[in-house]
């Protein structure tokens, strides 16, 4: 087992760090009052290939994995973005990128890939429905098929980024699940363009992450060549699960980095802030929690380090993917809530940043799955209990 | 055109307070954090735009360190040089200005180039000999302080940083110029530079392929000798001048006084 962190990840940290530096907690700040998407660092991000990570050299990236993809979220997020750059990564360079190079034909990938590293559109992925979240199986969105197309109907909620995005991960059910031989058939996967006749959506009101929409998508008959399908049809899920263990890694990179920035602010004021003529920092009552909470989010780090390795190795990585998933949004949250806490007053101000970051990594103890889904995955999968729901 | 730009690793200067030992008298390397100099950033940024804008030219970063210093030169290939080298040998432990600019010559001196861009200074050391002890080394001249630099068919030509503004310097080639910092924006390794990075050449010298003797180089061949070493003196406490009707006239003394005024 070698722990050695390699010259490779080290200028990939520095490197992003650098880049992030120009972009800090203020423009972040900016950014969440406005409800703007942070237009000018992704531009950049693109241009210095960060988006094109995974994507392999011969469709214009990089082609490392997920390990390094997660070290760069990770940096962002510690240097101002929070939790909430973890969805900008999920959305173009997990639904897109990497679901057509693990999943899709090879005139897809030579379709999509370049365009995506260059950063010339962004995806998104319309998998939850009002009644199919955690439930992904009972998807109800129907895909018909007419000769060489597919006409599709439903609904969907909470899709982020759809607004902007130039192609979208549509996932539909080809055979609906009461006519399927077994619950995991039957599910398909589309790429789309969301801006075509057939498709519309209406943002939702939300508690945090303003950079990004979150959106109702409606799909009304809407009309898509055979050729849009990713793999076989009915096959989905199987091609899912890539995309949902990478979709942790990055969640788990951005609570990471939100947690390790909260805990930083924390301890800066903690040791500035004078109170009955000692500093803040003095005091264990501050200190332990600070430093319980380091403990977990570097045990998040680690797990999410063995879960990516996996992932970029094509070996079985969901239980790491999911344990790494919950443990670093539990601490990531109560890091953000302990410094607001260290704050006191001035962390309940936007002015202190804490509040931001607080309001955004709460997102991640709900999705990409709740904390008890990841629960009941290890209580099912892992532990071999019988399944409770 | 064969451009060469001369870098150095040094302890992080954002994360690590420099510490002197004691016994050795040298700023401790070991177990500190270590960066390329930000200063030479500045001065990579010069070259390559100097490169890119000449074309059908090729920048090489050559530094002299122990076998660590290849992370400092990967970062530099990361940032777009395309070669690198690095003079390692534990005969150069302790090399003063002489030593270092006597191995940087030799290796130089090997590669015919037309520039070699230096940095003012190191932001450890900070003697700023260096790069006029190179240029005496090959018998070239010296171009200093450019916060600009072209090259117009045999020369070279640069926009010097003076105290009121810039003057305009030129030099047949080859020369030695050294960048003033600040001048150029930095540039920061992208994604691809990483990974093309570990493609580009690399090789790594001793003093036997230099041609160089252990005696004239490293401890053994130091002409600068360290007598002592102390802290600066703390800044003592200004003065407050109470304005009872003359403070203005107080200050003009001391202004006054010092040549300031």
């Amino acid at each position: 087992m070698d722990f050695q962190t390699s010259e490779e990840h080290t200028l990939i940290r520095e490197s992003v760090r650098q880049l992030a530096s120009r972009y800090g907690l203020e423009y972040w700040r900016e950014k969440d009052r406005q409800h703007a998407f942070p237009e000018e660092l992704w531009q950049e991000l693109a241009r210095a290939g960060w988006l094109g990570t995974i994507i392999p050299e011969r469709y214009g990236g990089a082609g490392m994995g997920l390990l390094e993809m997660a070290i760069v979220v990770e940096e962002m997020a510690a240097s101002g973005a929070g939790a909430t750059i973890a969805q900008l990564f999920m959305m173009t360079p997990v639904f897109g990128a990497l679901t057509i190079l693990r999943h899709g034909s090879e005139e897809q990938r030579e379709r999509y890939l370049p365009a995506l590293a260059r950063g010339e559109f962004d995806f998104s992925m319309a998998l939850t429905e009002p009644d199919a979240g955690s439930d992904t199986l009972a998807t109800k969105t129907l895909a018909r098929r007419r000769g060489d197309e597919y006409v599709i109907s439903g609904q969907k909620v909470w899709i982020s980024g759809v607004d902007r995005a130039g192609g979208m991960l549509l996932v539909a059910r080809t055979t609906p699940l009461e006519e399927a031989p077994r619950r995991t058939f039957g599910l398909s996967l589309f790429l789309v363009d969301p801006r075509s006749p057939g498709v519309s959506h209406q943002p939702l009101e939300k508690v945090g992450t303003h950079c990004v929409t979150s959106s109702m998508v409606f799909i009304d008959e809407l009309v898509v060549p055979k050729t849009a399908l990713i793999g076989e049809e009915g096959e989905g899920w199987k091609y899912l699960v890539d995309t949902l263990n990478s979709e942790r890694i990055v969640t788990t990179a951005g609570c990471v980095g939100a947690g390790e920035l909260a805990i930083k602010l924390a301890v800066d004021y903690a040791n500035a802030r004078m109170v009955f003529g000692q500093k803040i920092g003095r005091h264990q009552a501050i200190q332990f929690p600070l430093a319980r909470l380091k403990a977990e989010i570097e045990m998040a780090r680690l797990m999410n380090y063995k879960a990516a390795w996996l992932l970029d190795h094509h070996l079985p990585c969901a239980a790491e993917a999911n344990m790494a998933k919950m443990v670093a949004a539990e601490a990531a949250f109560n890091a953000c809530d302990q410094a607001m806490q260290t704050l006191g007053g001035y962390g309940f101000s936007t002015e202190y940043h804490i509040e931001r970051l607080w309001r955004d990594v709460r997102l991640f103890r709900l999705a990409p799955i709740s904390q008890e889904m990841v629960l009941n995955y290890i209580a099912q999968h892992v532990l071999g209990l019988p399944r409770s729901y | 055109m064969k451009i060469f730009v001369c870098v150095k690793q040094i302890p992080d200067p954002n994360t690590v307070e420099s510490k002197l030992d004691p016994a050795t008298k040298r700023l401790v390397r070991t177990g500190v954090s270590l960066v390329l100099d930000p200063g030479d950033e500045t001065t990579i940024a010069a070259a390559i735009k100097l490169r890119d804008s000449l074309g059908n030219s090729e920048l090489t970063a050559i530094s002299m360190g122990p076998a660590s210093a290849q992370e400092a030169l990967r970062r530099a290939l990361a940032m777009g040089v395309d070669r690198a080298i690095l003079i390692s040998d534990s005969a150069l432990a302790g090399s003063d200005v002489l030593g270092t600019a006597r191995t940087l010559a030799a290796a130089l001196k090997r590669e015919n180039p037309d520039l070699i861009f230096c940095s003012t200074e190191s932001t450890d050391g900070y003697t700023g000999m260096v790069p006029g002890a190179i240029a005496e080394f090959l018998g070239l001249p010296q171009l200093t302080f450019a916060r600009e630099i072209n090259v117009e068919g045999t020369k070279a030509v640069i926009k010097r940083v003076t105290q009121t503004g810039y003057e305009v310097v030129e030099s047949p080639l080859p020369a030695v110029v050294t960048i003033a910092s600040g001048s150029f924006e930095a540039i920061y390794p992208t994604m691809k530079g990483i990974m093309s990075a570990r493609k580009k050449p690399f090789s790594q010298l001793s003093l036997s392929d230099l041609g160089l003797d252990p005696s004239q180089v490293g401890e053994a061949g130091a002409r600068e000798q360290v007598l002592s070493i102390g802290k600066a003196e703390a800044r003592a406490a200004g003065q407050i001048i109470k304005d009872e009707g003359n403070a203005a006239e107080i200050i003009a003394d001391f202004l006054q006084r010092h040549q300031l005024l």
